[in-house]
């Protein structure tokens, strides 16, 4: 059951590879996002049906990120079919088959306990992801693919090294070498502290380079920007979660080996220092898929800070995954739909979308008032119970800087949003024959339905996933 | 034994300091290629009793490091019909000499570290740490783009030096994906350096700036 979440989007890749016709091809999005989700939610109301290997176990904190996982590439692989219809006369096949296949590679993610699996899984979906950056071949995505490879292959080289020196920080506090999670966190108490530390500070930077931190998000604006709006919205709510978990296994080994604090400080500086730089390159931007990518870079700052908080700010954290990643579907796939209407993603020229797309640009404008965290919206949940568990833990001073960076945040991007949305478009300039139609417009609204919807009222079910992965990650489970 | 493998570590660090005074991108490209062929080498010398999946991990890495990337990036030079690498940003002397202190101090540092298990020579971290340091100089100061991927080889090179300390840990499966991963990686690199030459008519990395703030 566990493999056929990996082993289904693969199939549904290889089988795009083979069909040879380009109009069809794209409605195999749909049909393997649906059959995800469908296993995702079989996988995941069955528990014990689950045959669990070493290296390949689904717990509390993998379901979390499974589901996220698996909603916003279900929502996205209609958004796609659409979009690749309106680009019908360009070939879709790579698009199709990488769409698919990075959707089976972060499930492995998700359900890898073994951390050479989990960095192939890793390095694996960035491989895949490249020539979903490069769909538009031009030059300015050549120059954000080629960026995006290397500085994400130099980073996750870095996360292999931090792997290999936390296996030998098991050998050199005279444990055998290993690689499997649970062994590590079961002698965690042994491992040799000195390697430990410098493993945690490689693979921060090395998953933290894939998450976007700073200041090692350099990559992250120009991938986004010169991307499909659908191909951020993955990235920013797919591939981040993935690399986040990945983080948060080599916090649980640090945590059990009680070097939690020296992790948390780190976490707590580089999560500040990511909503900082946001905040600056937020302001004044007139990009607006750029200004998403900031923000993006700012969220996952939010999710480093609130693990880095500790124990308080858990369930605020683990619940602002899953709402970073429900917003940031909206947002990405509205953007794409306006860039298309007006031929341009500037500022200067992207006025008046509420005339033009109506619901395109309604709901640009909620998921930016979600984003930044005004009520009734889901994220201003989750970053108020962020700031509650700062509070709760005594660090004042964090708390005080969360406040004005998500103020900072919000003047900027409100700046940006505000210009595009209202006004007049002025007579002539980028006008495309583009207008929201089913397929580009419902998915983003479902999305933003739930983001609402979260924001009310969480269902038990899934308080009681961010619950059992809360437990998981204070060691108790 | 140990012997030998110092032997081969001494050779990989000679091959590092090659690397960084070469200009032309072909002799780069084989030098890596030799000291793939090494690193293939190194995890037989290592094993006191082969087994089929140690054999199979190490003639798929000598394979894959010593000729199928190799010939890729041969390729990738070809169409681009470049040979040498232009003035770095670190001239070749001074590339080299920063190479050689990055190695000093990675010798005389990490040779320090009390090695876990004791049949191991204690060349393997600071080989390692050196290696690692030379793949980001040719990272970060060269201006080709085939000159960042072999960085890059280079870099991996390194890591991989460091995994000799735990040849038990890693299981072939994962062995396996690592070097697939090499390889897809540097497949999709030389692709997409070969759709750069065609829109840029050059590799120069400096070309790649239209994307800031």
């Amino acid at each position: 059951m566990l493999f056929t979440l990996v082993l289904f989007p693969l199939f549904v890749a290889a089988v795009a590879l083979l069909i040879p016709w380009n109009p069809w091809r794209p409605w195999l999005l749909p049909v393997g996002g649906t059959g995800h989700l469908v296993l995702t939610v079989l996988v995941l109301t069955n528990p014990g049906e689950n045959l669990n290997f070493d290296w390949v176990v689904l717990d509390p904190l993998g379901k979390l990120i499974l589901l996220c996982i698996s909603v916003l590439f279900f929502f996205c692989s209609f958004y796609a079919a659409g979009y690749l219809r309106y680009w019908h006369q360009r070939p879709n096949r790579i698009f199709t088959a990488c769409f698919s296949g990075l959707l089976g590679l972060l499930s492995l993610v998700v359900m890898s306990h073994h951390l050479g699996l989990l960095w192939v899984a890793i390095e694996g979906s960035t491989l895949i992801s490249a020539p979903l950056i490069y769909f538009n071949r031009n030059k300015l995505s050549i120059e954000a693919t080629w960026k995006y490879l290397l500085v994400g292959s130099v980073g996750i080289a870095l996360a292999l090294l931090g792997t290999f020196f936390l296996a030998y920080s098991a050998v050199s506090g005279g444990m055998a070498a290993t690689l499997s999670f649970d062994e590590l966190v079961r002698g965690a108490p042994a491992l040799s502290k000195t390697w430990l530390r410098a493993a945690f500070i490689l693979l921060l930077v090395g998953y933290g380079t894939k998450m976007g931190l700073a200041p090692m998000h350099s990559w992250k604006p120009d991938a986004y920007g010169e991307s499909p709006g659908v191909v951020g919205a993955v990235f920013a709510g797919g591939i981040t979660c993935a690399a986040f978990l990945a983080l948060l296994r080599v916090y649980q080994i640090c945590q059990a080996a009680g070097e939690g604090p020296f992790a948390s400080l780190l976490l707590l500086i580089l999560g500040g220092l990511s909503m900082a730089v946001a905040g600056m390159f937020l302001i004044g931007q007139k990009d607006l898929k750029r200004m998403l990518a900031y923000s993006s870079v700012e969220h996952m700052g939010i999710l480093a800070l609130g693990l880095g908080i500790g124990k308080t700010a858990f369930f605020g954290t683990l619940l602002h995954v899953v709402n970073n990643t429900l917003t940031k579907g909206v947002l990405f796939l509205s953007a794409a739909n306006i860039q298309r209407a007006f031929d341009s993603k500037s500022t200067d020229v992207v006025r008046g979308a509420f005339r033009r797309l109506p619901l395109s640009g309604a709901l640009f404008l909620a998921g930016f008032l979600a984003i930044t965290g005004s009520p009734p919206f889901a994220p201003f949940v989750s970053e108020f119970a962020i700031l509650k568990g700062a509070l709760d833990s005594g660090l004042f001073f964090v708390a005080g800087l969360f406040l004005i960076l998500l103020l900072v945040v919000f003047i900027g991007m409100g700046n940006t949003v505000l210009k595009a949305v209202q006004g007049r478009f002025p007579p002539g300039v980028g006008d495309t024959s583009y207008r929201d139609g089913w397929l580009s417009a419902a998915p983003l609204g479902c999305l933003m339905v739930l983001v609402l919807l979260l924001g009310i009222v969480i269902p038990p079910p899934l308080r009681q996933l961010v619950d059992d992965a809360v437990r998981a990650l204070e060691g108790k489970s | 034994m140990n012997d030998l493998l110092n032997a081969l570590l001494m050779i990989i660090l000679v091959l590092n300091l090659f690397t960084l005074g070469s200009s032309r991108l072909v002799t780069l490209i084989r030098v890596v290629a030799v000291q793939g062929i090494l690193l293939g080498i190194l995890p037989l010398l290592l094993h006191g009793n082969l087994t089929v999946p140690v054999v199979i991990a190490a003639l798929s890495a000598i394979v894959l490091k010593g000729s199928v990337i190799p010939a890729i990036m041969l390729r990738a030079l070809r169409d681009a019909q470049i040979k040498r690498e232009i003035e770095p940003l670190i001239g070749f002397l001074p590339s080299i000499l920063l190479g050689s202190l990055g190695t000093g101090v990675a010798l005389l540092f990490f040779g320090q570290l009390e090695v876990g298990n004791h049949h191991v020579g204690s060349f393997i971290i600071p080989t390692s740490m050196a290696t690692i340091f030379v793949g980001f100089i040719l990272l970060t100061t060269r201006f080709k783009a085939i000159s960042q991927v072999l960085g890059y080889l280079v870099l991996e090179n390194g890591i991989f030096v460091f995994s000799l300390l735990l040849i038990e840990a890693i299981p072939l499966v994962v062995e396996m994906g690592m070097l697939l991963d090499l390889f897809v990686g540097i497949f999709v690199i030389s692709i997409i350096t070969n759709h750069i030459n065609r829109a840029f008519s050059s590799m120069d990395t400096r070309k790649l700036v239209s994307l800031k703030e």
